[in-house]
């Protein structure tokens, strides 16, 4: 039981607004040392428990270096923005006279739906495709109705292109028979003694896929009424 | 054979040209706070296996001590003013550069796996995908260097410019999957699922299926990631009633109980690759911002899950 006193660090650190690193590497080492007391709170003890942690914490960290990998992009996207990348992005919206935001979204969930269920799911991502292209292409869009954006509704139209990638993203990948979760579950159910194809779990990913589109697609729809609206104002 | 060290290689180098660049930079008042913060992470990548387990849990700590006393700023570069004279020069060749790295990952992931050279593999099997995209951005820097007749110099102190918007946000993912290792040997996991086996309400089918379907994203927003909250919520709750007691298919119960963690992971900071990250990248005001936005297609969706499960699984 003393063990969920790290979650409860986490829960108070994001609460509270504390930096998140500092709250995370905190809530480790509390979950480390709580750990530690069910073998007796002797002081010694929690602090063999800490050093445990910390050394857990260091192999999870080293392990897990792949992920900042994709860092790398930086470069090139810096290159690409300083040569008008985000200012092309933008023009060729405003070409578009029909292009309004919540269109341009829809199409993007998509198309980010559509390719993730095919395996493809390095087609999109943040730094690589919102914040150079998606982004400024759904704030041009809504300039266009709103010449004079007022910050607190561009920062909402940005929100809802990082939040339209994850939700094509969330909810297409799993349609994708060899994706990671896709295994996990048949991995999962094997150790318990049950068999199941990929492809069975797959298929039931579809129904959920299609609910997504539905209750993310209207508020696409009504992100775009809700523009107009404040636009006439 | 070609794996994770050349790419950790490449990313050690780029941190310490980071760290190097942000020790210069005089438009940043808090200039030694980054050099420091992105030369330990340089460390962790150059030298992260030869170091024992516990320095690289400290090198963490610093990272987070220096971001957590607020040592770190942003330099002021010069606003670029011809940008739009520059697009319009490019016009949609611009997108080509940006293209290669997706192309170049779908192809390599494609190609590359069964590829052997003296009857060993080319890249590591387990890594094709990382591999292939680390070598589309290269490649696609490299493209892009030709095409703008840029040096690197300028590629790098660009890539500073979005490093130090996203700051110490960028490696918070790699900290949170380290915290689920801790989590794990700590066996978070097993008394959470216990105390939910324990106190939730699991009379009948109905129940059980509300039970998991929300107790998936519960967990999953507690850990950050549906992976770590699929085994033990399945077992705790999912296999043993909804499966085993009242006879629902294993597998429409666990695709489905997968995708209500997905929506527990909209809904969380602890997601912070998805939900923090870009907050920082598209300069929001609110940190939690991208949660915010996605709160209203998580929560029916969730509705959405409990209702196809019932329906569906028994």
């Amino acid at each position: 039981m003393w063990v969920l006193l790290g979650v409860v660090a986490v829960v108070l650190g994001f609460a509270l607004r504390l930096n998140p690193l500092l709250t995370v590497v905190v809530a480790a080492l509390v979950t480390g040392v709580a750990a530690a007391i069910g073998s007796g709170p002797a002081p010694a003890a929690l602090w063999a428990g800490a050093l445990d942690t910390l050394a857990v914490l260091g192999k999870g960290f080293r392990d897990n270096r792949y992920i900042s990998v994709t860092w790398l992009i930086l470069p090139l996207i810096g290159l690409l923005e300083r040569e008008g990348l985000q200012e092309r992005a933008r023009t060729l919206i405003q070409r578009l006279k029909s292009a309004t935001t919540g269109r341009l979204l829809l199409v993007y969930l998509v198309v980010r739906q559509g390719t993730a269920a095919l395996g493809l799911t390095s087609l999109g991502g943040h730094p690589q495709m919102v914040r150079p292209l998606i982004a400024p292409m759904a704030e041009a869009a809504a300039e266009a109705q709103d010449p004079a954006l007022p910050d607190k509704t561009r920062d909402r139209v940005k929100a809802m292109a990082a939040a339209t990638d994850n939700v094509g993203l969330f909810f297409g990948e799993d349609i994708f028979i060899a994706i990671a979760s896709i295994l996990l579950i048949k991995g999962f159910l094997e150790t318990n003694g049950i068999i199941v194809q990929p492809l069975q779990l797959s298929v039931w990913a579809i129904p959920t896929a299609v609910a997504a589109l539905l209750i993310h697609g209207t508020r696409l729809m009504l992100l775009d009424r809700a523009l107009k609206r404040e636009a006439g104002r | 054979m070609i794996g994770l060290p050349i790419l950790y290689a490449l990313a050690g180098a780029l941190f310490l040209v980071f760290a190097t660049g942000s020790a210069l930079d005089r438009t940043n008042p808090r200039r030694w706070g980054n050099s420091v913060f992105w030369g330990l992470f340089a460390a962790s990548f150059l030298v992260g296996d030869r170091l024992p387990d516990a320095v690289n849990g400290a090198l963490l700590v610093a990272m987070a001590l220096v971001a957590g006393v607020n040592l770190m700023g942003r330099g002021q570069p010069a606003p670029q003013a011809d940008r739009a004279e520059r697009a319009a020069r490019w016009g949609n060749r611009l997108f080509l550069p940006a293209l290669i790295p997706p192309a170049v990952t779908l192809l390599g992931t494609l190609t590359l796996k069964g590829v052997e050279i003296g009857g060993r593999p080319l890249v590591d099997p387990r890594q094709v995908t990382l591999v292939s995209l680390g070598f589309g951005i290269v490649l696609a820097t490299a493209v892009a260097l030709a095409m703008f007749r840029a040096s690197p110099a300028v590629a790098v102190r660009e890539g500073r410019r979005l490093m130090d918007q996203v700051g110490w946000a960028g490696l918070l993912p790699q900290a949170l999957a380290a915290l689920g290792a801790v989590f794990v040997a700590a066996e978070v996991g097993d008394v959470i699922g216990a105390l939910a086996g324990d106190w939730l309400p699991l009379h009948g089918p109905l129940a059980a299926v509300i039970a998991y379907c929300l107790g998936m994203p519960l967990f999953t927003a507690v850990m950050g990631n549906a992976f770590a909250a699929f085994p033990v919520m399945t077992a705790a709750i999912a296999l043993p009633l909804i499966v085993g007691k009242y006879g629902g298919d294993p597998a429409i119960v666990c695709a489905i109980g997968m995708l209500s963690g997905f929506c527990g992971t909209l809904t969380t900071p602890m997601a912070a690759n998805f939900n923090i990250v870009p907050a920082a990248l598209l300069e929001l005001a609110d940190r939690n911002g991208v949660i915010v936005a996605q709160l209203p297609t998580a929560l029916p969706l969730l509705v959405a899950n409990v209702v196809l499960m019932y329906a569906f699984a028994f």
